[in-house]
């Protein structure tokens, strides 16, 4: 399938609206349980009282995590603010400036990680408050060109919104995960007092009832999947954009190459945050598997598909 | 009576609904128009960063390049020239005259190894190089952008804000000069990968 830049972009855009939409529905399907329990075991149907609890819980949760989140994951992977004295990180700076420019953003917060393999990652709440965050390893082995091609793919999870949209899936897929865990000991206790006092729904009503258990049980896994599912749209996206600041895709190419080249994994970057690196930091085997298994638990795209898209996009000039 | 008051009702309710319109393709013209004022003078900053970078670096090579001090002097004069530069198109013809000199000088301060060992000459043509990067980069947003505010200006329906707000398209930046379209941007810095 021969897509140009502009292309992968809208579609990358549509797939996400898709994966979102669907967070929302499975809080407000947790909610809707729980209330129909509540309805069930006799309280008088009013305002659907756990719905809009899960709703409101969620995007607390969000909002709390786009107010501090990005100083919490810059703590966490011992990122230290550039030094303009050092000449390799000075040129650090120059080329995130350079990129600032290319996509019309303003300059982000530049961190180095003290970390000898190479990676990087973007984070923040949008362009006005963003970090790009880069290991000392991947100062010293790129040279300047795939250095803008990194820097110019983390612009881009900056200038797409995409370290905002992160920090909102991830603070979403913890809600549901708690909420689940609640959910999960409600029902514990509903049971036993339903044992006492049974008063028998109907057949439809014992049918939800069961399809919400299951829901409740799956609801993590489902989350987790969709945040895996949204990270890898986003980082073919941020290939193709960050292609589009430099008009250079084969540099970005080189610069993956190199990264793959690397198996060390990062220690410095913890697993919460393996879905904002340009490359899994785990040096996971699963990265580079595929099949729908492979696929459904990947935080990054298997880096050849990576190359080979930005190879095709160079060729299409 | 009824059936009158309905019309009413209905073509109330479209004019509200073509002002809302109007005032959003409006404002989406206006904030364009913006962003191409600002991509114009970034564009601006950048060259004005280049013009007080090259007299330090100047100096700074000065002492080992001598024999080289008509490339020097033809930098220096070329950035003179672009800094009294007056008008849109005089300026572009004269800083990219100093592009070709400073390429030049760039080639030339390969062949000295004592100027890139020097730790000061280095981090000046770092910066130099990267504020010719920015010059680049500047120069395409801005062509991004303006093509963008012509576009807005042209598809149909919006061309009639366009047309009765008087929204007029902006140029391009073009390479003028045919030499520097010619040449193709290499890069030797490229290492074989590990």
């Amino acid at each position: 399938m021969a897509l140009n830049l502009y292309d992968q972009q809208k579609k990358n855009i549509a797939n996400t609206r898709v994966f979102i939409a669907g967070f929302v529905v499975l809080l407000a399907f947790l909610g809707l349980g729980a209330d129909g329990m509540l309805y069930a075991g006799g309280a008088s149907p009013g305002l659907p009282v756990a719905t809009l609890g899960a709703l409101c819980f969620g995007g607390f949760s969000a909002w709390w995590s786009l107010h501090g989140g990005d100083r919490a994951v810059l703590e966490s992977a011992h990122a230290r603010p550039l030094n303009p004295a050092d000449p390799a990180e000075r040129v650090l700076d120059n080329v995130v400036e350079e990129m600032a420019i290319a996509g019309g953003l303003p300059k982000p917060a530049v961190y180095v990680i003290p970390d000898s393999d190479p990676n990087a990652f973007a984070t923040g709440s949008g362009p006005e408050r963003a970090s790009i965050a880069v290991t000392r390893g991947l100062i010293e082995k790129l040279n300047r060109e795939e250095l803008q091609g990194v820097v110019s793919h983390e612009m881009s999870h900056v200038r797409n919104y995409d370290i905002r949209l992160m920090t909102v899936v991830a603070a979403l897929a913890g809600a549901i995960l708690l909420l689940s865990d609640w959910g999960r000991r409600g029902l514990g206790f509903g049971a036993r007092r339903r044992g006492s006092d049974d008063r028998g729904g109907g057949g439809a009503a014992v049918f939800l009832a069961a399809v919400w258990i299951v829901s409740i049980i799956l609801a993590p896994i489902v989350a987790q999947v969709v945040s895996l599912a949204v990270s890898r749209q986003r980082e073919y996206l941020a290939d193709a954009t960050g292609a589009e600041l430099t008009r250079n895709p084969l540099a970005l190419a080189a610069a993956l190459q190199k990264i793959a080249a690397a198996v060390e994994p990062t220690p410095s970057i913890k697993q919460g945050i393996a879905h904002l690196c340009i490359e899994d930091p785990r040096g996971r085997a699963i990265e580079q598997k595929r099949g729908w298994f492979a696929d459904l638990f990947a935080t990054h795209p298997p880096i050849e598909d990576r190359i080979a898209r930005l190879r095709e996009m160079a060729y299409q000039g | 009576m009824a059936a009158i008051g309905g019309c009413l009702v209905i073509l109330l309710v479209v004019a509200v609904f073509a002002a809302m319109w109007a005032i959003w393709r409006y404002n989406n013209l206006v904030s364009l128009r913006n962003q191409v004022a600002n991509g114009w003078r970034q564009i601006d900053v950048q060259l004005k960063r280049r013009h007080d970078l090259i007299p330090n670096l100047v100096s700074a090579v000065k002492g080992e390049m001598q024999f080289e001090q008509d490339t020097l002097e033809k930098v220096i004069q070329a950035r003179n020239s672009a800094v009294s530069a007056r008008g849109v198109a005089d300026a572009a013809d004269k800083e990219s005259a100093l592009s070709q000199t400073l390429g030049r000088l760039f080639a030339l301060a390969e062949n000295y190894p004592n100027l890139k060992a020097n730790e000061n000459v280095k981090s000046l043509m770092e910066e130099l190089s990267s504020t010719e990067n920015r010059i680049g980069f500047a120069r395409q947003f801005y062509n991004d952008i303006a093509t963008r505010y012509n576009t807005a200006q042209q598809v149909f329906p919006d061309s009639y804000i366009a047309q009765t707000f008087k929204f007029q398209p902006v140029e391009l930046f073009e390479l003028k000069d045919e030499a520097e379209r010619a040449v193709p941007k290499v890069d030797l810095n490229i290492r074989p990968s590990q």
